[in-house]
């Protein structure tokens, strides 16, 4: 009888398992010249106006594309969807978008697509996350305001003049705005997105080369080549499946047994050997992220004169060529100015522009600290972040430096915060006990990207709450100048104020890397670190 | 025996509430959700507050707590900051775990057990000292070192296997991980059995048994070993809930979106609903596992009876 017993709870338990183990089908690299990538979950919905990090921004670079695009090689913004956008005053201006373009449901773009778009985002209704971004177009304080119910639901500034023309008035003179059209959020939507809006974000539909074919959230998305795109730059493959990983190390040991085909952010433990792991099958280019070390300017002691020379002395006791080389096998570069080399010289990129408060100049350092009054609390402290990328090995490599240029042990000390999220509200609740990690990834390749958000008083990424009234003047003179050329210079100028005060440390310029599977050809990344995916060819 | 079911499951319930009283705390004290939420740029003044009031952040901690356990009692564990319904998470990434555990439990009870009753018998002998030496091994390297070496050789040096699971996570996939994950505990078996049944050799109804006649593999088997599984049992029973919730690393380096994937996620961007929820769920498992192990020690045990 017991015997007995005992079958049956193991059929039972037999019978409890089998369905969980029925469920399996296929997965990873799909047949014909389809490629595998790997991928993060993204952090929000997979709204345009509401996606500010690199892994939804993946998804959105293949199935949008907007007025202007950012070309892959130069990051020069080139007219995409924009037939032409004119202004006489740099205020006002004109948008007529191409004939012919169609969202991949069938639905044509007009110029309503766009502001209606534009309109979704900036509402305050909607929680989008790149809101700001509409900050310069008139009215935006009515759908926005900073504290209270919002007074409008649309932006006065923009109006539709015909089914492909439309005009967009800004708040204040802003001679670059229509190169900043290329980032994501200023895609067009097509109606859908308004009238099924939770089917959409399952399956978001776009009139990029691509299109959603599948979406499993928090594991993986096939994209599918669409046929019809009637843009230029057709999909030179029939799709990308992009799968989450959740430790770029797994997704680099996939790539190594075949499994993946391509796998961006290559981790740094595996920088030295993954030359010869991949066979020349690595890519390391510059992008357009700037790492630096920020002050708490809402502290006294670090703004004052004296502070100023302790900041140049710490900048000079950094020995950024040591560690870029050694720490992270040359995938960052010194910075020598506030900028990136993506923008090229054309776009205000000036190498050299620091000087030698940004060389490793031992000697002087001490001086400067000395001159400055010492270090304020006798001790620096540099905050970071612990739980993501190597930041804990480069905070302590640069406090050796310092410390080792000061000839003092406990000059400088590493001051880890557990997690990301703790360490953003810390800096929001004005907490940093000094010096803290600041990293800018641009949004735009402009040299006003680099420079307005983090360095104009009060503006949205300026945590350290730097505030001159020099640089001021001189942005707000750049953005009302009606030549490009003008324009930057001016913002040059701007950048020298930041030096002289040295209202942050640049600490190095980061490239974007990736490796590749054999079956690939003509990867490349563009200044923003994400892969060129329609111009891979598989096979 | 249903009496002492009730009141275990009347105990249950002080425990529930204190628990996830405690997590919610623990998060809370963590730091303001939306911060993490806008991630590297912070959100200005009239999204955030927005956000807030969207989430309930705004009211004391206490009101949030009872909305949430209203809610959760309801089914409903909220809405994750990327807008999917943690349930929604659940329900991907529970079957995977389970199907990980089970794999796990699996070869703890196969491996374990079964090197346990053999040392147990052979005492002193080689193939004891050896089996020794070897979970003393495992026990003292770290889970992801055996990890990591295991998906190098097997996955890429060797290609036997993938060396990543795919979202789908089916059973063949997850042999390796799961031998992974229950390393440590299938070596703590294994000593736990070999001791148990070393102790009970020399116990009095197995030299009863053997004077009956009765053949050796009925009396190792039937009296020798099923009296000397109590410890065995309580281990793996409270061993569930700690593969469950304690696969972080497991499911990190081999990719498998389960349990502790979300709860790494949900942790970095500090996302209350999610850690809570699976969070609460894991101590449901936890008490019910105890109680299936109490329940066990009857059946294995005539002496051991429930009033």
């Amino acid at each position: 009888m017991r015997g007995r017993t005992r079958v049956q709870w193991a059929l039972a338990v037999a019978v409890a398992v089998l369905p969980l183990a029925a469920c399996t089908s296929g997965a990873g690299a799909a047949g014909g010249s389809v490629l595998s990538s790997s991928w993060g979950d993204p952090q929000n919905p997979l709204e345009p106006s509401n996606t500010n990090e690199v892994q939804g921004g993946k998804v959105l670079d293949m199935i949008f594309r907007g007025l202007k695009r950012y070309n892959p090689r130069t990051g020069r913004a080139e007219n995409m969807l924009a037939e032409r956008i004119d202004t006489t005053d740099s205020r006002t201006y004109h948008v007529t978008v191409k004939d012919g373009w169609t969202f991949s449901n069938g639905e044509p773009v007009t110029a309503r697509s766009f502001v209606d778009a534009w309109n979704y985002g900036a509402s305050l209704r909607n929680n989008q996350k790149n809101a700001y971004f509409f900050g310069y177009i008139e009215g935006y304080d009515k759908v926005h305001p900073d504290s209270g119910k919002q007074t409008a639901d649309t932006l006065s500034g923009l109006k539709v003049t015909g089914p492909r023309t439309f005009t967009v008035t800004l708040g204040q003179k802003f001679s670059t705005f229509p190169d900043t059209l290329g980032y994501a959020a200023f895609a067009p939507l097509p109606r859908a997105f308004f009238t099924h809006h939770k089917a959409w974000l399952d399956k978001p539909i776009g009139n990029g080369p691509y299109t959603v074919e599948s979406y499993t959230k928090g594991a993986q998305m096939y994209l599918k080549k669409w046929a019809g795109y009637p843009g230029p730059d057709k999909a030179r493959n029939d799709g990308v499946t992009l799968m989450v990983y959740t430790d770029s190390n797994t997704a680099y040991t996939d790539v190594l047994a075949g499994n993946l085909d391509l796998a961006d952010d290559i981790p740094a433990g595996q920088l030295k050997n993954v030359s010869s792991d991949l066979d020349g099958r690595y890519i390391n280019t510059p992008a357009g992220i700037l790492q630096t070390l920020a002050f708490p300017f809402y502290d006294k002691a670090w703004n004052t004169e004296g502070a100023r020379k302790v900041r140049t002395g710490l900048s000079m006791a950094i020995n950024r060529a040591q560690i870029t080389k050694t720490l992270f096998r040359n995938t960052r570069t010194p910075a020598t100015d506030w900028t990136s080399p993506v923008l090229g010289e054309d776009g205000g990129y000036q190498a050299g522009l620091c000087g030698a408060a940004c060389e490793y100049r031992p000697a002087e350092a001490k001086k400067l600290v000395q001159e400055g009054g010492g270090l304020p609390g006798g001790q620096v402290r540099i905050t970071y972040n612990a739980d993501t990328g190597s930041h804990k090995e480069w905070v302590d490599a640069v406090c050796n430096s310092i410390n080792n240029a000061l000839g003092d042990d406990r000059a400088c000390v590493g001051n880890p915060v557990g997690t990301f999220a703790d360490f953003r509200n810390q800096i929001s609740q004005h907490k940093m006990p000094g010096p803290f990690r600041a990293g800018w990834q641009m949004d735009y390749p402009l040299i006003q990207n680099f420079l307005q958000p983090l360095y104009y008083t009060d503006a949205s990424s300026n945590d350290g709450k730097w505030s001159n009234k020099q640089f001021d003047a001189l942005v707000d003179r750049a953005n009302a100048e009606t030549g490009q050329k003008a324009a930057i210079g001016l913002f040059q100028q701007a950048e020298k104020v930041v030096r002289d005060n040295m209202a942050a440390i640049p600490l190095w310029y980061q490239n974007g890397s990736a490796g590749y599977s054999e079956r690939l050809r003509n990867v490349a990344l563009n200044p923003f670190s994400v892969p060129v995916y329609n111009e891979i060819e598989v096979g | 025996m249903a009496r002492y079911l009730v009141r275990r499951l009347l105990q249950m319930i002080p425990v529930f509430v204190g628990a996830t009283l405690l997590i919610f705390l623990m998060v809370n004290v963590m730091g303001d959700p939306v911060a993490g939420l806008c991630g590297e740029r912070a959100c200005d003044s009239a999204t955030a507050a927005q956000l807030e009031r969207e989430f309930g952040l705004d009211k004391p901690v206490w009101q949030q707590y009872a909305t949430y356990m209203a809610n959760v009692f309801t089914g409903d564990f909220g809405t994750a900051f990327n807008g999917q319904p943690v349930t929604e998470l659940m329900a991907t990434a529970f079957p995977v775990t389970i199907r990980l555990t089970l794999v796990a439990i699996v070869f703890e009870i196969v491996i374990g057990i079964a090197l346990g009753v053999v040392t147990g018998l052979r005492r002193g002998r080689p193939v004891d000292t050896a089996v020794l030496l070897g979970t003393l091994v495992v026990i003292s390297v770290p889970t992801f070192v055996t990890g990591l070496l295991l998906q190098l050789l097997l996955g890429v040096k060797w290609g036997w296997v993938r060396p990543s699971v795919s979202p789908q996570a089916p059973l063949d996939e997850l042999i390796l991980p799961g031998l992974v994950l229950a390393s440590v505990s299938l070596a703590y078996v294994t000593r736990l059995t070999r001791t148990s049944i070393a102790e009970n050799r020399r116990a009095d109804y197995v030299r009863t048994a053997v004077a009956k006649g009765l053949p050796r593999r009925r009396v190792v088997v039937r009296h020798l070993l099923r009296n000397s599984l109590i410890p065995v049992v309580t281990f793996i029973g409270t061993d569930i809930g700690a593969l469950m919730g304690g696969a972080i690393v497991t499911e990190r380096i081999f990719n498998i979106h389960g349990v502790g994937y979300q709860l790494y996620q949900g942790i970095l961007r500090q996302n209350t609903q999610t850690v809570v929820g699976f969070v609460t769920v894991l101590v449901l498992v936890f008490l019910v596992a105890n109680l299936l192990v109490d329940l066990l020690y009857a059946v294995l045990d005539p002496r051991i009876r429930y009033a």
